[in-house]
């Protein structure tokens, strides 16, 4: 739920602090983030973040894990220089997603990449259903890659029926080679 | 004039001069100790994040590695966090620690490059900065073995040492023409030289631009000029002592080309280095083309040499001498190029070809003059202009 102008605290200043209450509807995958000016450069310096409201039933059990898409412009020239799924380039290439086999997985996935029109998705050797912002209860579409614009979001749900390590990554291949990779180490 | 002359005032203390001279100077020196033992009271902590500042002075592609070796050319230390080529992050072997001011090292980079193809290497320093390479066209860096050096030492001679001792066979020719038009072919030298002072400062400036500013940049070029000129004024004036107690005729012309052999020379060491690092940087195709080139081009500095000594009847082996100081520095600057190229370096000796080409300027201009004393008779300058045309004309088959 985007803010209104005129009704809350509007800028905090630093070292300042608000409460602002709104009703957590509706159900689904959810982002938040800064909207002081010049936005694109505060949105790139990393001032976001996934929030997720479940239904008032719940959701089925699963393997849970959030990726927050991002990426950083370390040298100011309005371009990124390092991209990632929460953060840390190649963090999940070092230290791969541990997961069972035949375990429901569930990725509620965000992109708030700046700078870049878009990113996505991709999982090797496996197909996802996908829900797009998580608020339906029906799968859109059974696939491999999904693309997203930002504050685009959705959950991927899925069983890994093989053991083995099964990448995912970006397929932007130049968003792939600067970070945004990884795998699932699938064991059982 | 209205001043009056005063006396110099009587020393007002009974010091001795030593110390009045000494004085100020352990002044300065016990002022810098006391400021940097009181960590520079007053200016309080750095202001500002570091500046990062990598210059790439080598490039050297062997198969499936790009090694850059960078000079940290900024104030503060450098530390090479990351390393991409061409948009993707590549495994890299560099320095441990920061590299510190002025410091060089060299980062090489996995890749595999394909020759022909253009790479631009990038590495991330660790505070987020980049710091990018541009390689134009990737081509394998050769060995500095034995047969490099001997295909360099080659390349100096065609565009050297041939084309001058071939432009030098004019001698004969330059005895039999009258001396009004012996003046039109020194003003035609002196319009080569001048081509070639110009030439030498643009590629000069040009190659200080490349390298690291801390040792000076562009003002390496002018510096590098100044240097030679006085240098080889020196030195000519003391030939010119020598010499004329020996033999008052006749010196002062091989003693010019003996200077004029010197200040191509240098002028060739420059033009050596360019070719030895363009062809190690793969950005020079070694037709026969070109090498046909530069002999049409450095031909005329064959005849530069002899024009002054035409009246004079020097021996074979002098000739040969004069020739080879004026040639042979293109082997010398070829290797230097090809094996340890330094684009300060290069431009500082630029700017010295150019201070010594200038040097000979001045030494060939009496030469000009007329039985009127006219410098700039219409003969003269229909020969510098001429000069510089052939110049410009032959140095579009060069360009390198």
């Amino acid at each position: 739920m985007d803010g209104v102008p005129g009704i809350g605290a509007g800028q905090i200043e630093p070292g300042g602090h608000t409460v602002y209450e709104f009703d957590a509807l509706p159900a689904g995958l959810h982002l938040y983030h800064c909207h002081v000016r010049p936005l694109a450069e505060h949105i790139a310096k990393g001032l976001y973040g996934a929030f997720i409201v479940d239904p008032a039933e719940g959701r089925a059990e699963a393997d849970e894990l959030v990726m927050v898409m991002n990426g950083f412009d370390t040298n100011f020239d309005r371009a990124n220089e390092l991209y990632a799924a929460n953060t840390i380039p190649f963090a999940y290439m070092h230290t791969p997603i541990a997961v069972q086999r035949d375990t429901p997985i569930r990725v509620y996935l965000v992109n708030v990449l700046e700078y870049d029109l878009i990113n996505s998705f991709h999982l090797h050797g496996n197909l996802f259903d996908y829900y797009p912002t998580g608020t339906g209860s029906r799968p859109s579409e059974l696939t491999d890659t999904v693309m997203l614009c930002q504050g685009q979001r959705g959950i991927l749900e899925w069983r890994f029926p093989h053991a083995g390590r099964f990448m995912f990554h970006a397929h932007q291949s130049e968003f792939t080679e600067l970070g945004w990779q990884g795998f699932f180490e699938v064991s059982g | 004039m209205s001043a009056t002359q005063t006396p110099a005032p009587p020393r007002a203390s009974g010091l001795p001069t030593w110390l009045l001279g000494l004085g100020p100077l352990l002044l300065i020196l016990a002022a810098i100790g006391a400021f940097a033992a009181l960590g520079g009271p007053g200016l309080g902590d750095r202001h500002g994040p570091p500046a990062e500042e990598l210059v790439v002075e080598r490039t050297v592609l062997k198969p499936g590695t790009i090694a850059l070796t960078v000079r940290n050319d900024g104030p503060d230390a450098v530390a090479i966090a990351q390393a991409q080529v061409n948009d993707a992050f590549v495994q890299f072997t560099g320095p441990d620690s920061p590299i510190g001011r002025l410091k060089s090292a060299v980062v090489t980079v996995r890749a595999p490059w394909i020759e022909g193809e253009a790479y631009e290497v990038v590495l991330l320093t660790s505070t987020g900065g980049t710091i990018a390479h541009e390689i134009a066209v990737a081509v394998e860096t050769p060995e500095n073995d034995a047969g490099f050096f001997g295909l360099m030492a080659l390349l100096g001679v065609y565009v050297g040492v041939i084309p001058i001792a071939l432009g030098m066979l004019w001698l004969p020719w330059l005895r039999s023409v009258p001396p009004a038009a012996l003046r039109g072919i020194m003003a035609l030298t002196i319009g080569l030289l001048t081509f070639l002072a110009i030439d030498a400062t643009l590629e000069g400036f040009e190659l200080a631009g490349e390298g690291a500013q801390s040792f000076g940049g562009a003002a390496l070029v002018p510096v590098g000029a100044v240097v030679a000129f006085l240098l080889l004024s020196g030195v000519t004036s003391w030939l010119m002592q020598r010499r004329r107690a020996a033999e008052a005729a006749g010196a002062s012309g091989a003693t010019l080309a003996l200077m004029v052999a010197v200040g191509i020379g240098l002028h060739n060491l420059g033009e050596g280095v360019a070719i030895g690092a363009a062809y190690a940087g793969g950005a020079l195709a070694l037709g026969a083309f070109l090498v046909v080139g530069f002999a049409i081009h450095n031909t005329t500095e064959g005849l530069a040499v002899v024009a002054p000594i035409a009246h004079l009847r020097p021996s074979l082996r002098r000739l040969a001498l004069l020739g080879l100081i004026a040639g042979a520095p293109a082997v010398l600057g070829a290797w230097i190029g090809a094996a340890a190229f330094n684009a300060s370096l290069a431009a500082f000796l630029f700017g010295f070809g150019a201070g010594a080409i200038a040097q000979v300027i001045v030494q060939l201009a009496p030469s000009l003059r007329d039985e009127d004393g006219r410098l700039l008779h219409p003969l003269a300058v229909t020969g510098l202009l001429a000069g510089m045309a052939l110049m410009l004309a032959t140095g579009l088959l060069v360009s390198v």
